[in-house]
């Protein structure tokens, strides 16, 4: 009898702490995608200067992040990848936009400096298919008279764990290729035609730095605070593009995020001049019932939309448009959280 | 239990906690086990037991899952780093109990046990940016015209070398079950009775002829355990070869490729796996390593009773 008191007095002391410090009203608590996870906590950590309030956001990945918030358990889930109107509707999620992030084409070829290899959707799909398989290759050399490229085998890298960047990735390749569509298709985690894989966004820059005559892709922040060699690519208006804050912006702008479909879209290809095709959205996802913490949640966002713009920046992400801002605002009054 | 029934109450509490702290070891692997088979009963019922573990597919994208290709890796990986292991951890046990001269005994025996020590995450850091290179640059291609050109075997050394593979992978590992290999062989040598080894010498056999034919028939047994208990861990390892594996879902013929593990697997895809059926597969693969482990784990507990109740004869 007393230990059954004893559990009971136990059990009851960890309900009220719980309780505690779910309802003070101190603490957001949200989970999901590690790609915007620095700026999320730079974020947080301004804001609990200003306001007192506390975000506690655990880098978990886009899949747990989904999976936390389908199950209630944090305040907002993160993700990567948008989920589409029909799951939204059947979870019962609201979701929008964050930050911009993007992927970017790196290499190693002696010789070649950032910025100055040219690529094309045609010679890019084919490389990761296999297809082409040396960097003298005539399409190649069509894109870049003046260049001298090496004769040399391409070894092609590629994420070895499931990731968002992958996911952008693909889709864009499945949007202009249907052989790589048919082929591979597009997803976190594929099953790749070739090349080796590097764990994490570090072991890919590491693999192509260190092999000669290699291609991988990585986070455009990544790519920009470690200086490596990025390629230019030909967006849908025909133009060759840099990766850098006004082309992922232009992309941002030009896309067509749309309040309607819970901004579901996947930001390549975007047909704006100056748009870097391989940009990403990451997203917050809200129980569309809970309305109380998503008040606390939009109210963190809308400061970060307001104040971020800096910190984001020095982080290398790239903030929204402000007309994107707008439409999301719009988005949260039509749901009264706002 | 006698114990429960005497009256005093303070030996009934202590023996209570006990019992229950012994009895929840249990209760945690059975719970386990639970989990592991009603997470990947989707998995079993689309795949089936046989077309699972034969298929080789790996594709998140069809939602297509087969753990051959794992199954290989693991296999690879582990039968390589024993090879190597085992020869070097065998020669250390020898080297300690019989050769060494008192005063390095202790400090290598020290050494070793500090290998066992360091986390596998710095093994696989220090993989990534040490050793690959080092195998990249200079054993690979050392391998590749030496014995690579050889009929047959050469096959096994194909491929470009960029040191993320199978080779490089069974080496770290290798590193890692040597400690255990090696302390494990040394506590058993160390049961031979010195009557048996004196008289060996008082025969006038060399150190080597009582090694051979004393130490080692003394402690065959629970060398071997010790062998299959690091065979148990290199099943296991994951960060260590996360890094230098590649995770590529590929059977292959040269051990200068990438491949997969179950672990690695787990490891690279369990955070972004977003459909029901790919995580279910994941669990599905983890519950196979879990049978597996707990196979190996039984063995090398058989082996090393026996030994036991031989000596203690």
């Amino acid at each position: 009898m007393k230990k059954k008191s004893f559990f009971a007095a136990l059990s009851f002391a960890a309900v009220l702490t719980f309780s505690l410090t779910a309802f003070a009203g101190t603490m957001l608590n949200g989970a999901g995608a590690s790609f915007p996870y620095p700026v999320y906590s730079a974020w947080g950590y301004t804001y609990n200067k200003a306001t007192g309030l506390k975000l506690n956001y655990q880098s978990i990945g886009s899949g747990g992040g989904q999976r936390q918030i389908m199950n209630r358990t944090v305040d907002f889930g993160a993700s990567d990848a948008p989920l589409n109107p029909d799951k939204l509707e059947k979870e019962n999620l609201l979701q929008f936009p964050a930050v911009i992030g993007g992927v970017v084409p790196v290499v190693n070829i002696p010789g070649i400096k950032a910025g100055e290899l040219k690529l094309d959707p045609e010679t890019l799909t084919r490389i990761f298919l296999g297809e082409i398989i040396s960097w003298d290759d005539e399409k190649v050399k069509a894109l870049n008279p003046t260049l001298r490229l090496p004769s040399k085998k391409i070894t092609v890298v590629h994420r070895s764990d499931g990731s968002g960047t992958t996911a952008i990735f693909t889709t864009y390749l499945s949007q202009v290729s249907i052989e790589w569509k048919e082929k591979v298709g597009a997803g976190k985690a594929v099953r790749w035609p070739v090349g080796i894989g590097g764990k994490g966004n570090e072991g890919v820059a590491n693999y192509v730095k260190r092999v000669r005559y290699s291609i991988g892709y990585v986070e455009f922040a990544y790519a920009k605070q470690n200086k490596l060699t990025y390629t230019l690519l030909k967006n849908a208006a025909w133009n060759f593009v840099k990766p850098s804050f006004e082309s992922f912006q232009d992309a941002a702008a030009s896309g067509n995020f749309d309040p309607e479909k819970d901004f579901y879209l996947w930001l390549v290809n975007s047909p704006g001049k100056n748009s870097w095709p391989i940009s990403g959205a990451t997203f917050i996802l809200l129980a569309k019932e809970k309305n109380a913490s998503n008040v606390k949640v939009v109210k963190f966002f809308d400061w970060a939309f307001n104040n971020g713009n800096e910190i984001a920046r020095k982080l290398t992400y790239v903030p929204l448009p402000d007309s994107l801002k707008d439409s999301i605002r719009n988005y949260w009054k039509a749901q009264g959280i706002y | 239990m006698p114990v429960l029934f005497k009256k005093n109450a303070g030996d009934r509490i202590f023996s209570l906690v006990t019992a229950v702290s012994s009895l929840s070891v249990l209760a945690l692997i059975a719970g386990i086990l639970w989990v592991l088979l009603a997470e990947s009963s989707p998995a079993i019922e689309k795949f089936g037991f046989f077309r699972f573990i034969t298929s080789t597919d790996w594709n998140p994208v069809t939602e297509s899952f087969g753990a051959a290709t794992n199954l290989f890796g693991t296999a690879v990986t582990t039968v390589l780093s024993l090879l190597i292991a085992v020869p070097v951890a065998i020669g250390i046990a020898i080297f300690i109990t019989e050769v060494a001269p008192h005063y390095l005994k202790g400090p290598i025996g020290v050494a070793i046990e500090l290998l066992a020590a360091i986390p596998s995450i710095i093994y696989g850091m220090w993989g990534l940016f040490t050793l690959v290179p080092i195998m990249s640059h200079y054993v690979e291609p050392a391998l590749q015209n030496t014995i690579g050109k050889l009929p047959f075997i050469g096959i096994l050394f194909k491929g470009t070398p960029m040191g993320i593979d199978l080779l490089t992978a069974s080496v770290i590992l290798s590193i890692m079950i040597i400690p255990f290999t090696a302390s494990i062989a040394r506590d058993a040598f160390n049961l031979t009775p010195a009557v048996m080894k004196e008289s060996a010498y008082a025969l006038g056999a060399t150190k080597w002829e009582a090694i051979k034919n004393i130490v080692f028939s003394y402690s065959k047994l629970g060398v071997f355990g010790g062998i299959v208990l690091s065979l148990g861990r290199a099943l296991g390892e994951t960060m260590a070869i996360a890094f230098v594996l590649g995770n590529n879902h590929r059977i292959t013929s040269s051990l200068l490729d990438a491949a997969a593990t179950i672990t690695v697997t787990l490891a690279n895809e369990f955070t972004e796996a977003d459909t029901d059926i790919y995580l279910s597969s994941l669990f599905y693969l983890a519950l196979i390593l879990f049978v597996l482990s707990f196979i190996t784990l039984a063995i090398a507990k058989l082996f090393l009773l026996k030994a036991e109740r031989r000596y203690s004869r």
